[in-house]
């Protein structure tokens, strides 16, 4: 079952009077369950693509369907609800709110998901167990290691179970050990439950995890 | 996250507290002043034992700086039920500070007495009589010499409550002055207070161009309501209060969004919606709010200890049924206030703000 369907996708910038084409047409399909990997030089279009998979940005053309529904027909209000219920980020820097402890940065998902942050959830706790981070969940960020950071940061993007998770270069700062770890993880998040995962990532050996890699260069799938 | 957020910056929040609980502090400690020194004014005038007074015409308020001559006090005896009657003579040193000449035996006889705590009464020309608070006030002590308009011996302390805060005996001021039988106020005692309506009804009739009040309508004027310039200058106070209030929150919030901009991407990014954003900026407004509220009514009680200490000729009271109004004022300014810091941050790009270092 297909759980993206991106057709003839443009994304169209507009920097002081030059337009710029970050993408210029891409086509890309990905199942459900799927672990797929976008691989490509800097100023190939992946994050664009990420950012307009998550919502985060509207397209210019195109259709971009997730979950059944169309993001190109989507208002900024159905984009933020799509990024609440829909997809889940995992970013480079974590970007865990440094105020709150690991609980509180995944608390708060679900407070903005409209469900009681501390109510119990029996899959996410399978999750939690898979990412070993039980004892590390009360400490705010700046006491976590790169790499606990990151297992906290995919806690949270997992924890409104989100049809897809969208993985930015998430191992872009973590030494190899905990490269290892964090895509293992991801494998078995994949694997296991049955995660789509979207990543994107410029190191060949982080994309070897995914089921499937997917190429860019100059806004188009290669 | 609104609690952590706060504790994140406890400089920057504490002297949001502060800025507000100022601003809280500031109307209160107005209202407090007004309202203390309008009450022991009111308090003062019952202090003289009166039931009705009689003022030159043309007086208007509370101020007793016209004059008329003396010997309508006989004509004010002369009337049924008055049993007592006395002249008094007020002379204006400044805006706020005046000396009341009396008729010590007259004045005794009405009021129950002067109470003497330190010294004696006055004997000679020069000879003045203070109370306690103004004795403190001034630092001054039976035997003292103080210029007040004339260079005066201060004869004794008396217990405050009972017209003035310096007495000098009426002759020697009207002398003095140049008031040669000319006096300020008359004050009446009547044999039964139940006849204050007829006595004042029939010494209107006989002295149909003067200012005749009872003792009770007279104190009714010591509120705030009735003085426009108080009135004017708390609206005006309050005015300055709620515009501290708001820049030191619209500074706060606004330094506190750009420093969160990441914060705000994130949150953007987990599908916070632009009013989800907003009413975290909010909660944490309204905590400030409440807090410096709180801080500001304690310190009023600071404020009160202060002026008890270096100005206590001006009492200042605690206005608690002003707490529910001001904390409304607090809120409002400071909710204003973080109003657009709130909207920048609920239209902040969130692929810009996830970028921001």
């Amino acid at each position: 079952m297909t759980e993206i369907e991106v057709q003839d996708l443009t994304k169209t910038y507009r920097v002081g009077d030059v337009e710029v084409n970050a993408l210029r047409g891409v086509n890309l399909k990905i199942e459900r369950g799927e672990f797929v990997a976008i691989v490509g030089p800097s100023g190939s279009g992946k994050s664009t693509l990420f950012h307009i998979l998550g919502g985060l940005t509207p397209p210019t053309s195109g259709t971009v369907l997730i979950d059944g529904r169309d993001l190109v027909k989507m208002s900024e209000a159905d984009r933020t609800l799509l990024r609440k219920t829909t997809v889940g980020f995992v970013f480079q820097k974590y970007n865990l709110l440094p105020t709150l402890t690991g609980a509180g940065n995944i608390e708060i998902a679900r407070h903005i998901a409209g469900k009681n942050g501390r109510t119990r959830d029996p899959q996410f706790e399978e999750t939690l167990k898979l990412l070993g981070i039980a004892s590390r969940l009360h400490h705010k960020p700046r006491a976590l290691s790169g790499g606990e950071q990151q297992r906290i940061a995919i806690a949270r993007a997992l924890v409104n179970h989100p049809a897809l998770l969208l993985a930015d270069e998430p191992t872009g700062n973590l030494d190899t050990e905990n490269s290892t770890a964090v895509l293992s993880i991801l494998q078995g998040l994949n694997k296991s439950l049955g995660q789509t995962i979207l990543m994107i990532t410029h190191d060949p050996e982080a994309a070897a995890y995914a089921d499937r890699t997917v190429t860019m260069r100059d806004g188009r799938i290669v | 996250m609104v609690f952590e957020n706060l504790k994140h910056r406890p400089v920057r929040t504490l002297l949001s507290v502060v800025a507000i609980g100022v601003e809280v502090t500031l109307i209160l400690t107005l209202v407090g002043l007004s309202r203390g020194v309008l009450d022991d004014l009111a308090s003062r005038s019952r202090g003289t034992g009166a039931d009705i007074l009689i003022r030159p015409p043309d007086s208007s308020g509370f101020t007793f700086s016209l004059t008329m001559p003396e010997k309508i006090v006989n004509v004010v005896r002369a009337q049924p039920h008055v049993t007592l009657a006395t002249g008094t003579f007020v002379k204006y040193i400044d805006s706020f500070n005046s000396i009341t000449g009396i008729h010590l035996d007259e004045f005794n006889a009405m009021s129950g007495g002067l109470k003497v705590q330190k010294g004696r009464v006055f004997e000679n020309p020069d000879d003045l009589v203070i109370d306690e608070i103004f004795a403190r006030q001034k630092h001054l002590a039976p035997g003292s010499s103080f210029e007040f308009g004339h260079t005066w011996h201060v004869a004794g302390i008396v217990e405050q409550g009972k017209l003035s805060r310096t007495f000098a005996d009426i002759a020697a001021l009207q002398k003095l002055f140049s008031a040669r039988d000319l006096v300020s106020t008359i004050y009446v005692k009547l044999d039964d207070p139940g006849n204050t309506a007829a006595v004042k009804e029939a010494l209107q009739k006989e002295l149909p161009t003067y200012k005749i009040d009872s003792i009770e309508d007279f104190v009714s004027l010591f509120s705030t309501n009735s003085v426009p310039y108080i009135e004017a200058f708390t609206k005006v106070v309050i005015g300055v209060a709620v515009l501290i209030g708001f820049l030191v929150v619209c500074l706060s919030m606004y330094t506190a969004v750009l420093e969160r901009t990441r914060e705000i991407g994130i949150l953007k990014a987990l599908g916070a919606s632009p009013g989800y954003i907003v009413g975290i900026l909010m909660r944490e407004t309204v905590v400030l709010a409440v807090s410096g509220t709180v801080l500001g009514i304690l310190m009023t009680y600071g404020t009160r200890s202060l002026m008890r200490i270096f100005n206590p000729s001006m009492p200042q009271e605690i206005v608690p049924d002003w707490y529910l109004l001001v904390t409304g004022i607090a809120l409002a300014g400071s909710i204003v206030g973080a109003l657009y810091p709130g909207l920048r941050a609920a239209r902040q790009d969130a692929i810009e703000a996830l970028a921001y270092d």
